[in-house]
This record gives structure tokens, C-alpha cells and sequence, in this order.
């Protein structure tokens, strides 16, 4: 044990050290070869130029390096690996999309990726807006948020302990130790094997990335419902209007943009859903979704690059119209400043 | 205050109502804290919910032989305490009865007449007296079945079998190992990136932002088969193994990398321009800027960044299972996690103080660099609007 602290310890401390050293070393370096103090006036000016010609480079180089060799690369290569047979050498066309959508467990693993994309967003962002409105006039209201916020920093796998011990089943007749279980036996029900139950399973799945995601919305939109004038909720509760029209009428469209914010950031989410269905039921129970079909064909059982590849493609393809609007949004601001 | 304090009945519904929600949203984890705190019996035996109260236990106790046995006013007698002996737990007997079906038949303190003449008396405190006309032939003796109600108790027994025995310790410094340079090098890098592209001049930075933008949402699960390769072949090229500790460093700076610049840029290309510029007119190059006045400057980003980025790669499963070994000196907090999730399946009193484990050190840094995490979330997600 000692000895892997150690070993660690260095191996941080090389990794760190190294990257200081490039930035130190390299502008360094370029300080070196065009000096700006240089004997005449003339290669000084040009040795400045050389400098900021060359300096943001040095800056960028490393991002742009890693940026294309962790992101954009790969997309051009499973793009170009989804055309191919399952060692990715072979063309074969779009054989393993027309493969993909007549196999059943893709069409399955698409049907429960829409209905989490269906449920989800929704109901994380409704969660949000209900309990950020509900607490903002609380004088304990920020523990409140705190509380509902704190499973965003628990992983996935660990929520899914959390709930397998929610979910947990024991046979009909003994002390159920789930706490879902012990309430529906309490009530006379027979206990079932929630995450075992084709398509309701689903629901219990989601319920989870419901628990960790309603604190996000509920944080950024409880934001937005402080940034709304005083003066207008005060005029329309003058102008008589009650607490639920005040909400639907005057709070909801003021902060439509962060809502649709909040939406699109967690639909990204959930398309790339992957740790905890394979924690929970790892596929089984018709509970498949697309990323976790993707990493059985890449690495299970001998493993299908070209069918894999497809199916990470038309996750992406999914991604799109989300990634086209965060540009243009971007761009706007930029052109705004 | 006074308007605080003013009991109306739609306050005292609304304050309802967020107790109630935040119970919900508690008791998940609540109940897996307490679990693992307790005794690995009482895990399997009862919800974690009964564990504040002295919860009922059926417990089997055998009697003394008739070597035991002593002759008092012409009876035979065996007398004893049920807990002795036993596995060394105390309580008090609130039932017993003599057949393993019918364990709470009589009350503690009744006596019952056995066949034979025989009669049993057994006391709440687990003391048991057994009387017999005749001599006592039995070399061992009989069987009670009782139940008896166990005041709650904890143990951190669980926590030292799993950081001791179970690996979990040993995970928990693989986890420390990959978090801490995963978390400070795109820190660095993007900081650099991101007042390149905020400040200074260059060819195509509206396109390269747009990239990164785009970059942002790109599934990680598309870049892993090509990165795979890529390692596989680079560690074949160079006579290294293609799983380490550097190859997963890059992989989570590069991962980060966007959400960093993205992040950084915005909040660099906010700073005061008079600021940069009456610098850059004293002669510091861009380098020294960057050193003395912006990076101090940025650092409420910074922080917001690292906070994410740790909280990103300490939870993180998918890119460890593939960039990193299985082996103990390589599996981290949540593939260890995961494997016990297949391996120890009902052994909650393991699965629960693991978890709890992997957990505290995201919720250490959460709970106490709350301001920082909230202000990137906002950041990071709030725009147009």
C-alpha cells in the first residue's frame, strides 16, 4: 500500500510537471530565439512580430492537439469504421446500418432511448421549476436546494447501489429490506422484482437519473426565477392574479429560455445513458439503450467494430440538431459583444 | 422576521410540502449510510428504517446437557441464560416456545409444562430454568426457540472489511491517482487556450470556437473504439502497455477539453480590456499577462472548472473500464464498485460501506465548494435565455 502511494505521488507528480514544463519551456524558448531586446531596432520590431505570430500557438497547440485526437478523429473514424465488416477492413457499404435497423434489439434499445428521452428532461425540468418556485420564498430554501442538489455529486454506479437497495427484493413472506418493497407489503401488496419487470423496469431506471438530475434543474432555474423583475410579480398580484396564474402567465414565460436550456442540456445526457443501466440490469430485462448496445458489440464477445461503429453514429446523429443550435447560439453572442 | 414567523396555512402547506419532497430525495442515501453502519445480520434480517428502534430477532438457543444437572427438593433441575454461549449477543427475550415454527408461542417469565411432567420457564433477561421429576438422560440438551428484541447498534466493522480486505483502499488511491493530474492539466491547457482565444490575435477563431462548441456534445462512446485502437497500436509501436495511467490522463483532458474552454473563454474574454491593454503598453509579452494578471483574476472560474472535472473523472466508469486495467493496481473506486455489484450481489453490508466510500469524497468537495460548482453550472448552461 505504501509503496503504490509513492508510486503515485511521482506519477502525479511527473504528469503535472510535465505539462507545467511545456508552457514554461516554450514560450521560454521563443523568447530565446526572438528576443525582443535584440541589438537594433529593426529586428527587434521583427522579432516581435515573429513573437505574437507565434505565441498563440504555443498556447493553443496542446488543446488543439488533444481536441483532435480525443474528439475529432474519432468521429471521422467511426464514421468512417461504420461502412466497414467488424475487423474494419472490409467496405460493406451500409450494411451494418441496414443490419442495425432490422435487429430487434436495436429497435428495442431505440424504443427505450426515446421513451427516456421522453420522460426525463420533462421530468427533471418540471421537478426543478416546481421545487425552485417552491423554495424560493423559503428562509431555509437554499439547505432545501442543497439537499435536492446533492446527488449530482454522486456517481452513477454509486446511485445505482443506492436504489438496487431501494429495489431490492425478498421472496413473498419475509421482512422485505427494500424500502419500495416494504411499503407496498405493508399495504397488502406482494412484493415484485422491480427491475426484473419488461418495460415498467424502464421507469425504475429512470427514476434514478430523475433523482440526480432534478437538483441541476432546480439550481439553474431557481437562478433564472431570481432574475425576474420584482416590480412585475408585485404589479400582477396587485392586478389580482393567483399564485398558479402568476406562475403559468408571468413565470414560466420569463425564464423560457433557461427552461429550454435546461431541457436540451439534460436530453444530451440522456442520450449518452450508459452506466446506469449497465450497473442496474447490465441490458437484461428489455432495458437495453443504445450506448449500451454499442459497448456489448465493441467489446463483448469478440467484439464488432463496424456494428458498433454504427450505432455510436446514429447516437451522434441524434446529437445534431442539439450541437447545430449550441453553434448558432454561440456565434449570435459573439456577434453580439 | 415578524413576516417570517406568521403562521398561515398555505406557509405551513408550502413548508409541508418541501419537507416532504426533500424526505424523498434523502432517504435513498440515507438509508444506505445507515446500512452500512450496521451489523451484516441485521442488514439481511431488517429494513434499515427499523434500525433506530430494538428491532424483534428470532434466535434458536440450546439448554445445558444432563451433565448439568442438579437435585433440588426432589426435582431434577437445568438452569442457565439463554445468551451465554450463543454468538455473544444480549437482548431481551420478549417469547419462546420449544418448536422452531411456533417460536413466540408463550410469553417470557410464563412457565410451560413439556411432556413428561417437565416444565420450562424462561425470563426476559434470557434465564431459563428446567424442571424434570426424573433424572435428566439427555447428554446434550434441548432446543429453545425464542425471540428476543435487540437494542440498535452500529458497527464500523463493514467499513474495515471492505477498505482492508475487500480492495476498496486500495481502489480508492488508483481513483486519487487518475483524479488529481486529470483534473489540473486541462486546467492548464484550457486556461491557455481559452486567453489565446479570447485575447490575442489569430487566423480562423471564430471557426476554431465553433469546433469547440460543437465539440461539446460530441458522444464520448463514439471516440472509444478509434481511441482504442489507437492506444493499442501506439502501446504495440513502443513496447509499453496500451493501458496506463498517462493514456487516461489524456483521455480525460481531452474529454474535458471543451466544456474547460468553453467554460474559460467566456469568463477571460469578460475580463476588463484596459486591463490587458495597458499592460501589453508597459512591454509584457502575452506569456506574463497571462501569469500575472489573468490567471489570479480567473480563478472563481478555475475553481468552478476543477470542481467539475473532478467530480467528472472521480465518478467515472465508462472511460476507466476501457483506458485502464482490471487488475488491483489499476481498477478504480467505480469499476471496483461495479465488479462487487456482480460479485457480491447480496452482500449488502459490503455493497453499502462501499459505496458509501466512493461517495464521500464527491460529497466532501461538494458540500464545501458549493458556491464555486453552482456558479460554473450557471455558466456553463444559462445562455441566450
Amino acid at each position: 500500500m505504501a509503496e503504490q502511494i509513492i508510486y503515485a505521488f511521482f506519477t502525479v507528480i511527473i504528469g503535472v510537471g510535465g505539462c507545467f514544463g511545456y508552457f514554461y519551456g516554450s514560450n521560454w524558448l521563443l523568447d530565446r530565439i526572438f528576443p525582443a531586446n535584440a541589438s537594433n531596432d529593426s529586428s527587434a520590431v521583427r522579432n516581435l512580430k515573429m513573437q505574437s505570430m507565434i505565441r498563440p500557438w504555443l498556447f493553443l497547440g496542446p488543446a488543439l492537439i488533444l481536441l483532435s485526437v480525443y474528439l475529432l478523429f474519432p468521429v471521422v473514424q467511426t464514421f468512417w469504421l461504420s461502412f466497414h465488416d467488424r475487423a474494419g477492413d472490409k467496405f460493406v457499404g451500409l450494411a451494418n446500418y441496414v443490419w442495425a435497423f432490422n435487429d430487434d434489439q436495436f429497435r428495442l434499445s431505440i424504443f427505450n432511448n426515446i421513451l427516456w428521452l421522453a420522460v426525463v428532461p420533462a421530468l427533471c425540468t418540471l421537478m426543478g421549476l416546481v421545487i425552485a418556485v417552491l423554495t424560493d420564498r423559503l428562509w431555509w430554501g437554499n439547505l432545501a436546494k442543497s439537499l435536492i442538489f446533492m446527488p449530482l455529486a454522486i456517481s452513477f454506479v454509486g446511485a445505482s447501489v443506492i436504489w438496487k437497495f431501494v429495489y431490492d427484493y425478498r421472496g413473498e413472506g419475509q421482512d422485505q429490506i427494500g424500502i419500495i418493497n416494504a411499503i407496498v407489503t405493508y399495504f397488502g401488496g406482494s412484493p415484485q422484482v422491480w427491475i426484473a419487470l419488461p418495460f415498467w423496469n424502464n421507469f425504475f431506471l429512470m427514476a434514478i437519473l430523475v433523482w440526480i438530475q432534478t437538483g441541476f434543474a432546480t439550481v439553474i432555474l431557481a437562478a433564472a426565477l431570481r432574475g425576474i423583475p420584482e416590480d412585475t410579480l408585485e404589479a400582477a398580484t396587485i392586478d389580482g392574479a393567483g399564485p398558479f396564474k402568476i406562475f403559468f402567465r408571468i413565470m414560466v414565460p420569463q425564464i423560457y429560455g433557461t427552461i429550454l436550456v435546461v431541457w436540451t442540456t439534460i436530453t444530451v445526457l440522456v442520450l449518452k445513458i450508459f452506466d446506469i443501466v449497465l450497473t442496474m440490469t447490465n441490458s437484461q430485462w428489455d432495458t437495453s439503450v443504445l450506448a449500451n448496445l454499442m459497448f456489448d458489440w465493441m467489446f463483448r464477445g469478440g467484439g464488432d467494430f463496424g456494428r458498433g461503429a454504427a450505432i455510436a453514429i446514429v447516437i451522434m446523429v441524434a446529437v445534431l440538431p442539439i450541437m447545430i443550435w449550441n453553434i448558432r447560439q454561440a456565434n449570435k453572442e459573439q456577434s453580439g459583444h | 422576521m415578524l413576516n417570517r414567523l406568521r403562521l398561515e396555512p398555505s406557509r405551513i402547506l408550502l413548508n409541508l410540502a418541501v419537507i416532504f419532497i426533500i424526505a424523498l430525495w434523502t432517504f435513498p442515501t440515507a438509508g444506505l449510510l445507515i446500512s452500512s453502519l450496521r451489523d451484516k445480520n441485521d442488514i439481511a434480517a431488517s429494513g434499515w428504517w427499523t434500525a433506530l428502534s430494538s428491532a424483534d430477532r428470532k434466535q434458536v438457543g440450546r439448554m445445558k446437557g444432563s451433565a448439568d444437572q442438579v437435585e433440588k427438593d426432589g426435582k431434577f433441575v437445568i438452569s442457565g441464560n439463554l445468551f451465554e454461549g450463543g454468538d455473544g449477543t444480549s437482548g431481551k427475550v420478549s417469547a419462546f416456545g420449544t418448536k422452531v415454527q411456533t417460536p413466540s408461542a408463550n410469553a417470557a417469565g410464563s412457565t410451560v409444562t413439556l411432556d413428561a411432567g417437565q416444565t420450562l420457564t424462561v425470563n426476559v433477561d434470557g434465564s431459563y430454568i428446567l424442571t424434570s421429576p426424573t433424572k435428566f438422560a439427555d447428554e446434550r440438551g434441548g432446543r429453545i426457540f425464542f425471540v428476543s428484541s435487540q437494542p440498535p447498534r452500529f458497527t464500523l466493522d463493514n467499513y474495515q472489511s471492505v477498505l482492508f480486505s475487500e480492495g476498496i483502499g486500495r481502489s480508492f488511491i488508483n481513483s486519487l491517482t487518475v483524479t488529481i493530474p486529470a483534473t489540473i492539466i486541462p486546467i492548464l491547457i484550457a486556461a491557455f487556450a481559452a486567453y489565446a482565444l479570447a485575447w490575442m490575435k489569430l487566423p480562423f477563431r471564430g471557426l476554431l470556437i465553433a469546433i469547440i462548441v460543437g465539440l461539446l456534445v460530441v458522444p464520448l462512446q463514439m471516440s472509444l473504439i478509434p481511441l482504442l485502437k489507437l492506444y493499442n497500436a501506439a502501446g504495440y509501436f513502443m513496447g509499453v502497455p496500451s493501458k496506463t495511467y498517462l493514456g487516461i490522463w489524456l483521455a480525460h483532458t481531452g474529454f474535458g477539453l471543451p466544456f474547460a474552454i468553453y467554460l474559460l473563454r467566456s469568463y477571460i474574454a469578460g475580463l476588463p480590456k484596459d486591463l490587458i491593454e495597458s499592460a501589453q503598453i508597459d512591454g509584457a509579452n502575452d506569456f506574463k499577462i497571462f501569469r500575472r494578471i489573468v490567471l489570479p483574476l480567473c480563478f472563481p472560474a478555475l475553481a468552478s472548472f476543477a470542481i467539475f472535472q473532478f467530480l467528472w473523472v472521480w465518478n467515472d466508469l465508462l472511460v476507466a473500464i476501457v483506458f485502464l486495467g482490471s487488475g488491483p493496481d489499476q481498477l478504480v473506486l467505480t469499476g471496483k464498485l461495479n465488479a462487487l455489484l456482480g460479485s457480491r450481489g447480496g452482500n449488502w453490508e459490503i455493497l453499502t460501506a462501499s459505496a458509501f466510500v466512493t461517495i464521500i469524497v464527491p460529497l466532501t468537495v461538494f458540500f464545501s465548494l458549493q458556491r464555486y460548482f453552482v456558479r460554473g453550472l450557471l455558466a456553463g448552461s444559462v445562455k441566450g435565455g
